[in-house]
């Protein structure tokens, strides 16, 4: 469990981190939103140990991260934001660094270092000095260093940053896989990989907590939640379907006879909708009931906290 | 504990990894030659002894020893690195002085590369060897001082060549405190005991005296603590920096 109380982080000009409070359980995996600024990366330092807060705690399993920080940090697998390394290093050198330093010897390093290189498919270029290596490989090399481990507690800054979509897919299949009987908490601002990967996400903005939730119930705070968006062959009739009961709104989209009706908060409009176009017998092209736009519901949130 | 000798040899080897190592060494080997045979009279003077050879070493090192340490944490802010090396489990202590070792013993290298001479001056006469072994210890120890010096200069610039400079700066204050230079500016209002204390400091008095072959004890705690101090600055400037 990592638990997260009360923390504060200023800096001399502005507070980076205000107040955050909250937990994470094992088996989740939690998405860090905010805008950049937000403060998203200060708390996964301050909860790695990098940096002291100025108030408040952290503790990760049980460890405080400021009177127990080694304890604390042989839990955790840590990919810094932009996957820093030893650019003249070899891949190979850089793990089997890292594997001593976790205290792993002999053949079981030699072992470990093998498995996680073949966990992000980086055995093609293990001799390779780090520095002649694609911006996706060196993500790759971040990655494997910090679940060399097999940490109990993984914390990304932005994994997937620079990626391709392929290799995207690939880093969110293998968090997917580590996930289990884990902490997992990854910072993105990408948010199909919340809905993709994290079973929670917990957004701040200004260094304010402003939202916690599971993708879903935060989809649903969208006003596109349960929409119902159709495309018919000829012209539809607005009026008649912002008259339907639970309809909050009708919206015009740029798509010629397109219309996107709007549910009221809690309501379930689809069938609704379906009677009516039965009745006036339209034909209807497409047919989409939205689960919410989380892009959306991101905007109104972080702008509110902003003003 | 055991993760100070994990640091130390990632940085040793990171040393020999770029060519700077082997630039370093053959600068420091050819430097050291040219002043000992050309300005400091080596065959001349007509001894069987390396006073001509150690007495530049500690104006060698003040432009040579900054250049091993100007790396040690401007290096690692630079590359971000130092994120994921303080976020690993192992201590400050641990990281400070497993980074200096390594620099000292890449520095020790060098200086033991210089054998031939100690070959030359024995085909040549009857020296003192144990004169000679002290040289290059107090030699060696007045690097680590140097280093210590750099190291704490790296951590507090980002940028290399600051840090180089200011370890040349203050590295030369250190090997003139004993001189008029630097005594002058004090002499007109501190007490005589202020005096002494800043002329004890003197690199170039203390390194006299080892190389030699006179052993005080007092002069090896002077390195041994001098190394000691500057590197709790390093691990105190790096905790204050590490972020910025």
């Amino acid at each position: 469990m990592i638990e997260i109380t009360n923390l504060t982080k200023r800096f001399a000009q502005h507070t980076a981190v205000d107040n955050l409070s909250f937990r994470v359980e094992r088996g989740e995996v939690l998405g860090f939103l905010g805008p950049n600024g937000a403060g998203k990366s200060t708390t996964m330092k301050m909860l790695t140990g990098f940096l002291a807060p100025t108030s408040g705690s952290a503790s990760v399993l049980g460890f405080d991260i400021q009177k127990q920080t080694l304890k604390a940090q042989q839990q955790i697998g840590y990919l810094p934001e932009g996957a820093p390394c030893y650019g003249d290093m070899t891949v190979r050198g850089f793990l089997e660094f890292i594997a001593e330093v976790r205290g792993f010897r002999g053949a079981e390093k030699r072992e470990k270092v093998l498995s996680a290189a073949a966990k992000v498919e980086l055995e093609a270029v293990l001799e390779q000095s780090i520095e002649t290596l694609s911006k996706g490989f060196k993500r790759r090399v971040g990655l494997a260093q910090a679940i060399l481990h097999d940490p109990q507690v993984l914390i990304l800054d932005e994994p997937t940053d620079g990626l391709d979509p392929n290799q995207k897919h690939q880093v969110r299949q293998l968090i997917q896989g580590l996930a289990k009987d884990k902490i997992v908490i990854i910072s993105t601002h990408i948010l199909e990989e919340v809905s993709a990967v994290c079973t929670r996400a917990v957004i701040i903005a200004g260094g304010k907590l402003v939202a916690d939730g599971t993708p879903f119930e935060l989809e649903s705070r969208s006003r596109y939640h349960q929409a119902v968006t159709l495309v018919g062959a000829d012209a539809l009739d607005e009026a008649a379907l912002a008259a339907l009961p639970g309809v909050a709104g009708v919206e015009r989209n740029e798509r010629e006879h397109s219309l996107t009706v709007l549910a009221q908060p809690g309501a379930v409009i689809f069938s609704a909708v379906n009677e009516l176009i039965r009745e006036r017998g339209w034909s209807i092209k497409e047919l989409d009931v939205e689960r919410g736009r989380l892009d959306e519901v991101f905007r109104t949130l972080t702008r509110g906290a902003a003003q | 504990m055991k993760q100070l000798s994990v640091i130390f040899k990632r940085e040793l080897g990171s040393y020999f990894a770029t060519p700077l190592a082997y630039v370093f060494i053959v600068i420091f080997l050819v430097l050291s030659g040219v002043f000992t045979f050309y300005l400091g009279g080596f065959f001349e003077r007509n001894q069987a002894d390396l006073q001509p050879f150690f007495n530049f070493h500690p104006w060698l090192y003040l432009f040579l020893v900054p250049a091993i340490a100007m790396r040690l944490w401007a290096e690692e802010r630079k590359s971000g690195s130092i994120e994921l090396l303080m976020t690993l489990p192992i201590t400050r202590f641990e990281a400070v002085t497993g980074k200096f070792l390594a620099a000292w013993v890449f520095a020790g290298i060098a200086l033991l590369l210089t054998f031939p001479m100690i070959i030359t001056v024995n085909y040549l006469g009857q020296p003192d060897n144990g004169a000679i072994f002290t040289g290059y210890l107090g030699s060696w120890l007045m690097a680590g001082g140097f280093l210590a010096i750099g190291s704490c200069m790296s951590a507090l610039a980002k940028n290399q060549v600051i840090a180089f400079i200011l370890a040349v700066v203050v590295s030369f204050l250190f090997i003139v405190s004993g001189f008029p230079l630097v005594l002058d500016a004090f002499s007109a209002w501190a007490p005589q005991l202020v005096l002494d204390a800043i002329a004890s400091l003197s690199f170039l008095t203390r390194f006299e005296a080892i190389s030699k072959g006179v052993i005080d004890l007092r002069d090896l705690l002077y390195f041994v603590t001098l190394i000691a101090a500057w590197l709790a600055a390093t691990a105190v400037v790096v905790d204050l920096k590490k972020a910025d």
